[in-house]
């Protein structure tokens, strides 16, 4: 497989993905739980990674379409490119696991099962959105999904799935909390006091860092002390230092999977760093020129939807499925455009409920 | 039957008492289980409760609050120490933009029934950063509520009012009280948040205080008395939910109100009591409303500075002298 475990090499293979630009890991087909007889992973997970890749690709582009239109207000940070980091996780998490994920979480809030015409409907701001509206692209969330919120200050959400991840230890329920976040982020307080504290406790949480080079317009590598931003600090915190391609989804998959599996076992947390990069920019209409043509070219090749496509046809995977499963998601992609915009806007009066349990907002007798 | 225990004492009592009631209820901070606090006002959690329920922490202020939050949305009613008041500014992101905004935000899918314990103010010569009354920044966000008990009685009931409560609440301890006793009755205490209390009744000139103003407010009342001046006392007990009900019908009798705030001058919560009188009954008012407070500065350690910059009784007298003349 091609992640790789450098403190721990036992763990990992010869094969590096550690660049820049990754490994496309022809060689990645180490044995595992869900591995085939013929070596590769189940086609049922498979074919999952991929429905799950194509939908938020699907999704992705309609809502930033419907941004350039101007239904979509405000902002959106998309994963176009990164895909396959939220499909490996989705596919890897037990229905009643916990995700976290920034403002860049369309995919993951979508990854976990959540209807994608309530995440349309709360990117337009309508009162059938998933947070009626008053959420936003950057605070998607689907408490019934596991998706316990999409969170737009740096850092803020590592701390917090800790605690998830807390709970479900005193609870002893088996769940895990899988928290995603930037390269950027690995230079706020709040991720080295997180994964301090996760090891200490213990906690069933798996931190994941989506490193795309960039944080808004800044290379990462400019203003980071180390190589690897997330991978060379797991030392610090007492934990092996993992690195995987995340543009992989069988390889995210297989790293998620084993992640997983060892916080449920009570093993303790781990920080996985996936390398991986936007096709656009950072955000709205952000064009991303600071970024070299050549280096956004070399990331275009690796792109893991048609390298994935590619692969699961020469390993037996007949276009026909391949198809099918692009059909739905247009016609779901569609059906969602067409609930969103069809939807109300929210009622003047919603802004003043649930700032209180009571459903309320008031501070006052 | 009752007691007389400290205002230390009765946060441990408090907390003892929640942690009886409900298994959920768990309690995290810097130096809390083992040590019992640096004010020991923890003292013994550990030994009945276990190392499970009441745990230390690294110095990681964000990491306390963090892991209380995502607790709280999972099932866990969480108390988190904040060793001192001044220090919520570290962890001030979860404070006033994560905690109590995250239920509105998803529109109600997320609650987060947790307490944030700190010991607040001045008065013990710590110098300005271990001795700011911040009660007024908590009071500027919508979705937190806001609690400053001030005597033991109160920090049991509303202690255990706040864990309760399905929403975050702040839980403000006025440090310099932690020494002071008061009488508790023998059982489980329950409070009700939002609910301010008369303590002393007068005719003259309404008081409005908060945690340690209140005993001054209260001596100032004393005082007041022979000088032939009726004041009443209220102590607010928390300022979100706030009991504008019980200030307004006491201020349309007296016809005058005072403000004792610890908290500096610029937007202390006291200009927002003023306001609200001032739209809602000003027809009733006979005199200037005005506000006592700790000056525009930061507070200053010697003895001889802290004393005279904190709010008073002298000034308290002074001030109600003036505004009923
Ligand atoms: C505390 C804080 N500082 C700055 C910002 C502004 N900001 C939003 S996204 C972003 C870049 C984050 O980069 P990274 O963590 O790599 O995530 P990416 O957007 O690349 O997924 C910045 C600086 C913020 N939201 N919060
Ligand atoms: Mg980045």
């Amino acid at each position: 497989m091609s992640a790789t475990t450098k403190s721990a090499p036992e763990q990992g293979t010869d094969h590096d993905a550690d660049d820049a630009t990754p490994a496309t890991g022809d060689d990645a087909e180490a044995a595992t739980a869900d591995a085939s007889a013929d070596g590769h992973l189940d086609d049922v997970v498979r074919l999952g990674l991929y429905e799950q890749v194509v939908r938020i690709r699907t999704f992705e582009e309609r809502a930033y379409r419907l941004f350039m239109e101007g239904l979509v207000k405000g902002t959106s940070h998309l994963s176009l490119g990164m895909e396959a980091i939220a499909a490996g996780f989705g596919e890897a998490m037990r229905a009643d696991d916990y995700t976290f994920c920034t403002y860049r979480g369309h995919a993951h809030t979508l990854a976990r099962g959540t209807d994608m015409g309530g995440v349309m409907a709360e990117l337009l701001g309508r009162a059938t959105g998933v947070c009626g509206g008053k959420g936003g692209s950057m605070h998607l969330t689907s408490v019934e999904h596991g998706a316990m919120g999409s969170y737009a200050i740096i850092g803020a959400h590592l701390p917090i799935a800790n605690g998830a991840a807390w709970s479900a230890q005193i609870r002893g329920t088996g769940q895990v909390a899988v928290c995603f976040f930037g390269d950027g982020t690995t230079n706020i307080g709040a991720f080295h006091e997180a994964l301090n504290l996760a090891k200490v406790w213990d906690l069933p949480v798996v931190f994941v860092c989506e490193n795309n080079l960039y944080m808004e317009y800044t290379a990462i590598g400019d203003v980071t002390a180390v190589e690897h931003p997330a991978a060379d600090r797991a030392s610090a915190y007492g934990l092996p230092s993992i690195i995987v391609d995340g543009n992989d989804p069988e390889a995210v998959y297989e790293v998620a999977t084993e992640a997983i599996a060892r916080a449920r076992a009570g093993e303790g947390p781990s920080l996985i760093e996936a390398k991986t990069y936007r096709h656009g920019g950072h955000s709205r209409a952000d064009p991303g020129t600071y970024r070299p043509a050549e280096e956004v070219e070399a990331w275009l090749e690796r792109d893991p939807m048609p390298t994935y496509r590619a692969r699961l046809q020469e390993t037996g995977i007949t276009e026909e499925r391949l198809e099918e499963i692009e059909a739905r998601a247009q016609s779901d992609v569609d059906a969602a455009t067409e609930f969103a915009k069809s939807s109300p806007v929210p009622e003047l009066q919603a802004a003043y409920t649930n700032v209180w349990a009571d459903g309320g907002s008031s501070w006052r007798n | 039957m009752a007691e007389l225990i400290t205002y230390r004492d009765a946060v441990a009592r408090g907390l003892a008492q929640e942690m009886r009631h409900d298994e959920t209820v768990h309690f995290i901070g810097e130096d809390v289980a083992a040590a019992g606090g640096v004010f020991k006002a923890t003292k013994g959690l550990l030994e009945e409760f276990g190392p499970e329920r009441v745990r230390d922490t690294p110095i990681s202020e964000e990491a306390i609050l963090g892991a209380a939050m995502g607790a709280a949305m999972t099932g866990i009613r969480p108390v988190a120490e904040i060793m001192f008041s001044d220090f919520l500014a570290t962890c001030w992101d979860l404070v006033a933009v994560e905690i109590p905004k995250t239920r509105y935000m998803t529109d109600g899918q997320i609650s987060l029934p947790l307490v944030i314990r700190t010991a607040n103010g001045g008065g013990l010569r710590f110098g300005a950063q271990h001795s700011q009354a911040v009660e007024n920044w908590a009071m500027s966000i919508p979705g937190l509520k806001v609690v400053a008990p001030s005597n033991p009685k109160d920090v049991i009931g509303l202690l255990a009012a706040a864990i309760r409560d399905p929403d975050p609440v702040l839980f403000f301890e006025q440090k310099s009280l932690y020494p002071t006793k008061g009488e508790v009755p023998d059982g489980e205490i329950v409070d009700e948040l939002g609910v301010a209390t008369t303590v002393r009744q007068g005719s003259d000139v309404t008081i409005v205080a908060l945690a340690s103003m209140v005993r001054r407010a209260v001596e100032a009342a004393d005082e007041l008395d022979s000088l032939g001046i009726s004041a009443e006392v209220i102590d607010l007990r928390s300022l979100v939910p706030l009991d504008t009900n019980t200030i307004i019908e006491s201020v349309k009798r007296t016809t005058r109100m005072i403000t004792v705030e610890e908290n500096p001058r610029l937007c202390g919560w006291g200009a927002e009591i003023v306001s609200i009188v001032a739209e809602e009954c000003i027809w009733h008012i006979d005199g200037p409303l005005t506000r006592v407070t700790t000056p525009h500065i930061p507070l200053p350690s010697a003895d001889a500075l802290e004393d005279e910059f904190l709010p008073s009784v002298e000034r308290i007298v002074a001030a109600a002298q003036k505004v009923v003349q």
